[in-house]
């Protein structure tokens, strides 16, 4: 039978409907949260975006943004709809449009939902961009004359400072790339000619780290030369070696700290689907009260509401078989305004008659 | 003759009453906005105190708080007298302390704006403070072995990095110090003992900066090393080299950014003051029109409300005499009592 019925007085389905406004209110002061969280979340990856490989992490705050807009207006209309229900004639207004609303108001409530788990599964995709990306900046650090890199070196090394990471992995990522640029390298000394062939691909690669790898935390100036020999320094011992440059890599920095906006985002947008959800259940019920008010004739009564008519499994038989329908509504079916062939016509009377004659 | 006379009748004292109690409101908030203030320029100053040599004065803060406070305090009481006002019962109780009130508020709103000209006029010692301050600062950069300075290096690394700046005046000041402790200097060295017996006080000095001063923008990795040596770089010209480190002094950008702190504190505590002013005329209006009532029981009536009984010549003559007046009674009452005494 149905799902979830209740009975409601007309004392009762009058609060109702005041409640339900007061919660559609709510709603759209949480759909704005819902708009202010996602504007801030792409800000902040905007503000790292040329150190990621592609932009497809931006897809989360955007659906943020969108569904808090479409939880503004969604729940603004219900707010006024829920207000002219506690009135039976002013029901009839809305009337045709209840169903479609809450309809759309599950699909809505949905992506919200979707939007929520979304935030937890994007860490993957936006490790490997951080990946690429860094692995990317970190090459093209030295070109500050090349136009559309010019800015690396600053991005990379704010960026360094900022979340207190050195390298992709760790400070030894610098080893392996050329981060001095050409035009600082007196090509003519030996000692950077023997650099040159040291390696195969002709980079200057030294075992050094720039100046935004080191840690204000160290008892003693920054060691940023020579890092893989430690004894052409004085006394540089290993707490020294510990302390001296930033010990994480950049990638995870970067990853732990979106992935915890991240993370305190999809639990408030979760606790925003609970509560819209709740708000769906009551609008559902004014919805099916007033509409069983106005089948009884008597706006005073006592009426039911439910959920679903029916139970889950007839409900969704019958919606199939609306869908299904509405794949047949254009095949031929002794329509009259139809031009059928003489034959075919006589042979559809023939079988009419044979069975109207086993029926007689 | 009074000043600024208004004629009121009772639509006009209750829309009076009524628009002076929604300003007490504000300037409640108001008030709470120069306590948060002053809470908000203590916790800057305290931040960075080791900078400042532990000495900076915390009078301009503490000030705006004790003012905040009593400006809560004082728009409340006179929200509530507002309130009052238009119950003539109620009216009657507060009506004998009202004058005392008005004068206090006056003497509150004078305090208010020296208060706000002080703001102003801060800057200039906390100069000397800083100056003071990041010189020693950066003496006891190489001390982080010794208990009590030992997070001087550190301090002084995050406010180069988050000011941008470098050095006192600028980056050649950590020419002029030691910043490199002697456990990291290796003494047998001939390189390190030429550096030491080269000046008087036996300190290795070297024309070199911390990384701290780097400046990210620079196109070319950070020259910290050999600064003034042109030949040590490639393609290197110490005079006409921009973008390297920071260029500006530490001293000028904290005074820079504590004068910017200020004067926002102070232009917001002059706004307050002209909201505190306009709210006792208010009340000054609200209290003499009702007093002026030919007959308190007839609230119907129009009454006169002024801004001062009499002129400003007049008041301020009455102010001197009932002070000399005041100054004398202690001194006519004794001689009296002598004279009672000597003829007894």
């Amino acid at each position: 039978m149905s799902v979830g019925k209740v009975n409601f007085t007309k004392a009762e389905r009058e609060k109702l409907a005041e409640l339900l406004w007061l919660l559609n209110w709510i709603s759209v002061v949480t759909g704005a949260i819902l708009l202010g969280m996602g504007l801030f979340l792409k800000v902040e990856i905007q503000t790292w975006q040329e150190v990621m490989s592609e932009q497809g992490v931006l897809f989360v705050p955007h659906m943020l943004i969108t569904t808090g807009l479409a939880a503004c207006g969604i729940n603004f209309l219900g707010g006024k709809i829920c207000l002219d229900c506690a009135d039976t004639n002013k029901f009839l207004r809305w009337k045709l449009v209840m169903m479609p609303y809450v309809i759309c108001t599950f699909f809505f409530t949905a992506c919200i939902l979707a939007g929520a788990l979304m935030c937890y599964s994007i860490r993957s995709q936006l490790e490997e961009s951080l990946f690429l990306g860094l692995r990317h900046s970190m090459r093209y650090y030295k070109d500050t004359d090349t136009p559309g890199r010019c800015y690396l070196k600053r991005t990379l090394d704010l960026l360094q400072i900022q979340f207190q990471c050195c390298g992709n992995t760790g400070y030894q990522d610098w080893f392996q790339v050329q981060w001095i640029s050409s035009r600082y390298l007196d090509l003519r000394s030996m000692a950077v000619v023997d650099r040159l062939r040291n390696n195969v691909e002709g980079k200057f690669l030294m075992d050094s780290v720039p100046f935004s790898c080191c840690s204000p935390l160290s008892p003693r100036p920054c060691i940023q030369q020579q890092l893989s020999r430690p004894l052409a320094h004085f006394n540089f011992d290993q707490q020294s070696q510990h302390l001296n440059l930033w010990r994480k890599g950049c990638r995870q920095a970067l990853l732990d700290h979106y992935t915890g906006i991240m993370q305190s985002i999809s639990l408030i947008v979760l606790l925003i689907w609970l509560f819209e959800l709740l708000v769906l259940t009551g609008v559902r019920y004014l919805q099916t009260a007033m509409e069983n008010v106005i089948r009884l004739g008597d706006p005073e009564s006592e009426s039911e509401g439910w959920i679903l008519e029916n139970s889950l499994a007839e409900t969704a038989r019958s919606n199939f078989n609306i869908i299904k329908n509405l794949g047949k509504c254009y095949q031929v079916d002794n329509d009259p305004n139809i031009n059928v062939p003489a034959v075919m016509a006589e042979q559809e009377i023939q079988s009419d008659q044979v069975q109207v004659q086993r029926m007689g | 003759m009074a000043l600024m006379v208004v004629k009121f009748d009772l639509k006009k004292r209750v829309k009076l009453a009524q628009t002076v109690w929604f300003m007490y409101w504000f300037a409640v908030l108001a008030g709470i906005l120069v306590l948060s203030l002053g809470l908000f320029f203590k916790i800057e100053l305290r931040k960075r105190s080791e900078l400042m040599d532990n000495n900076e004065s915390h009078f301009l803060p503490n000030l705006l708080i004790l003012m905040g406070l009593i400006a809560c305090g004082i728009n409340a009481f006179g929200g509530k007298v507002c309130y009052d006002s238009l119950d003539p019962v109620k009216f009657a109780k507060w009506k004998p302390m009202l004058k005392y009130f008005l004068v206090f508020c006056v003497c509150f709103n004078g305090l208010l704006l020296m208060t706000s000209l002080l703001c102003f006029l801060m800057r200039i010692p906390l100069q000397f403070t800083l100056a003071e301050g990041i010189k020693n600062g950066m003496k006891f950069y190489k001390d982080t072995d010794t208990p009590g300075r030992c997070y001087m290096k550190r301090t002084l690394d995050l406010m180069q990095m988050e000011f941008r700046c470098c050095g006192n005046d600028n980056f050649r000041d950590w020419f002029e110090i030691q910043w490199v402790s002697n456990r990291y200097l290796d003494f047998s060295s001939k390189e390190v003992k030429d550096r030491i017996g080269s000046n008087v006080d036996g300190q290795y000095l070297m024309d070199g900066v911390p990384f701290s001063c780097c400046n990210p923008s620079s196109p070319r990795p950070c020259i910290q090393y050999q600064m003034t040596n042109n030949s040590a770089h490639y393609s290197y010209d110490h005079y006409t080299e921009e973008l390297n480190v920071w260029k500006k002094g530490c001293r000028d950008a904290l005074l820079s950014y504590y004068g910017g702190i200020m004067n926002t504190i102070g232009a917001l505590v002059v706004l307050v003051t002209m909201l505190e002013v306009a709210v006792t005329v208010g009340l000054q209006y609200v209290n003499s029109s009702l007093s002026t009532l030919a007959n308190p029981e007839e609230v119907e009536s129009e009454s006169e409300g002024y801004l001062l009984e009499k002129t400003v010549k007049e008041t301020f003559t009455d102010i001197m005499a009932k002070m000399k007046a005041m100054g004398k009674g202690g001194k006519v009452e004794e001689g009296g009592e002598e004279a009672v005494a000597t003829v007894s």
